[in-house]
């Protein structure tokens, strides 16, 4: 198939690539940018390790193609953190908490997480209960924690 | 639509890609030509007389958060909370999902509920199908292989109609085992239940709607008529004899709660 160039904004960088229009954005953040932190884990869009933001909302890059992508702002784990890559608070509260053990999917958690604190605070309401918690990370599968620690960890960070 | 026409059987195209990218990344699909209609309208969801217009590509998150549809159509804002999880509601579209046709699908399940129909265009027009015509059987619809979806038309709840949404699932955002979709309308004058609406997924190879005259003033007579009339398959999620029981159970409940919306006995 042929390639075709697209410009792609990870990160708040902008990137030259050329892609098959068949390479999912998932692809070519992680096998061609080599962020390590957008995972394959289904490619159903069921368990979440591959979650990226779009224009801010969380996706699943295994089920949006990388020519879509293109000219909407992605934002992966890392685009979170500080210079000198120091951690995003959430992050922080992750390791305190313990909620990262193997780690795989824990920055599809930390995205899903912050966009729904985000949203909540940006509808005025207060921090999200323990129970929406749970429901907005029903896409989002660990098969270490048990989700305890990690509810935990958000939490704190909600109430911060 | 060209490109459609020309390519037929051997193109697919790309709303949400919620359903169809899983299909490409597992293999189960294989198309020639894909064809991407995400920029092809942007276009918000309108009321027009009692009409809610839905423009093909509203995203899942669109329905449960859109004003409009929480007043006209509050039945498909609260099933939504069941679709998916959170990116699958970011990405899915309302017509993506009608297409797809799956026999599990709570949005299927509320077109039938609330008397939806869809626009469909193709290279010899467009045409108006209702939901009840839409489904031909497992991820199949009646639509030619050249039509699209552009608009989903559901009449606006009036003030006095009632709705209810019940799902079984194993886990949160699964596919249903069996779901239920209920309107009811009350008659202007006495107050009574003068039509109500029952649809259900996960009993047939399509989502389905139950006969009217299998319902009278009581949900629990009304809902085991219906459960009788299925004969759902058995699979590795559920037996048939499940399903039916279900069927029953849901039904009963769901058609208790829109008549008790319906008089403003329940919120």
């Amino acid at each position: 198939m042929n390639k075709r160039a697209i410009t792609l904004t990870v990160n708040d960088r902008d990137y030259e690539l050329w892609v098959v229009p068949s390479d999912t954005l998932l692809d070519v953040l992680h096998d061609e940018l080599g962020l390590a932190d957008v995972r394959y884990g289904c490619g159903e869009g069921v368990c979440g390790t591959c979650t990226v933001l779009l224009d801010r909302e969380p996706v699943s890059g295994c089920l949006i193609l990388a020519v879509q992508a293109a000219g909407h702002q992605v934002t992966t784990m890392r685009g979170l953190m500080g210079p000198g890559e120091a951690l995003h608070p959430l992050q922080e509260c992750f390791l305190r908490r313990g909620a990262a053990q193997c780690g795989f999917c824990t920055p599809g958690m930390i995205l899903t997480a912050l966009d729904l604190v985000r949203r909540s605070a940006g509808q005025g309401q207060a921090r999200p209960s323990r129970d929406e918690i749970r429901y907005a990370l029903v896409g989002n599968l660990c098969r270490c924690t048990g989700y305890t620690k990690i509810l935990d960890a958000i939490e704190e960070y909600a109430g911060q | 639509m060209r490109l459609l026409a020309a390519a037929g059987d051997d193109a697919k195209v790309l709303a949400g890609g919620q359903s169809l990218m899983p299909m490409l990344n597992l293999r189960l699909a294989r198309p020639e030509l894909l064809i991407d209609i995400n920029l092809a309208d942007q276009r918000a969801p309108s009321l027009a007389g009692d009409v809610l217009r839905l423009p093909a590509l509203t995203r899942h998150r669109v329905l449960l958060e859109h004003p409009l549809i929480r007043q006209h159509c509050p039945l498909l804002a609260d099933a939504i909370r069941y679709v998916g999880n959170v990116r699958v509601r970011n990405r899915g579209t309302i017509a993506g999902s009608l297409a797809h046709a799956d026999p599990t699908s709570e949005i299927g399940c509320c077109a039938l509920a609330t008397g939806a129909r869809v626009v469909a265009r193709g290279p010899h027009g467009e045409r108006t199908v209702p939901a009840g015509d839409l489904f031909a059987g497992y991820w199949a619809t009646t639509l030619d292989p050249a039509e699209i979806i552009t608009d989903v038309l559901i009449p606006a709840a009036g003030p006095r109609q009632g709705w209810s949404f019940h799902e079984m699932v194993r886990r949160t955002s699964d596919f249903a085992i069996v779901a239920v979709a209920v309107t009811v309308d009350l008659a202007e004058r006495t107050g009574d239940p003068a039509a109500a609406r029952v649809a259900l997924a996960g009993v047939a190879d399509r989502v389905v709607l139950a006969g009217p005259q299998l319902l009278n003033g009581d949900p629990d007579e009304s809902a085991a008529r219906i459960a009788d009339t299925l004969d759902p398959a058995d699979d590795v999620h559920a037996s048939g004899a499940y399903r039916r029981r279900l069927a029953r159970v849901l039904t009963a409940r769901a058609l208790r709660q829109a008549f008790a919306r319906a008089t403003g006995a329940a919120p």
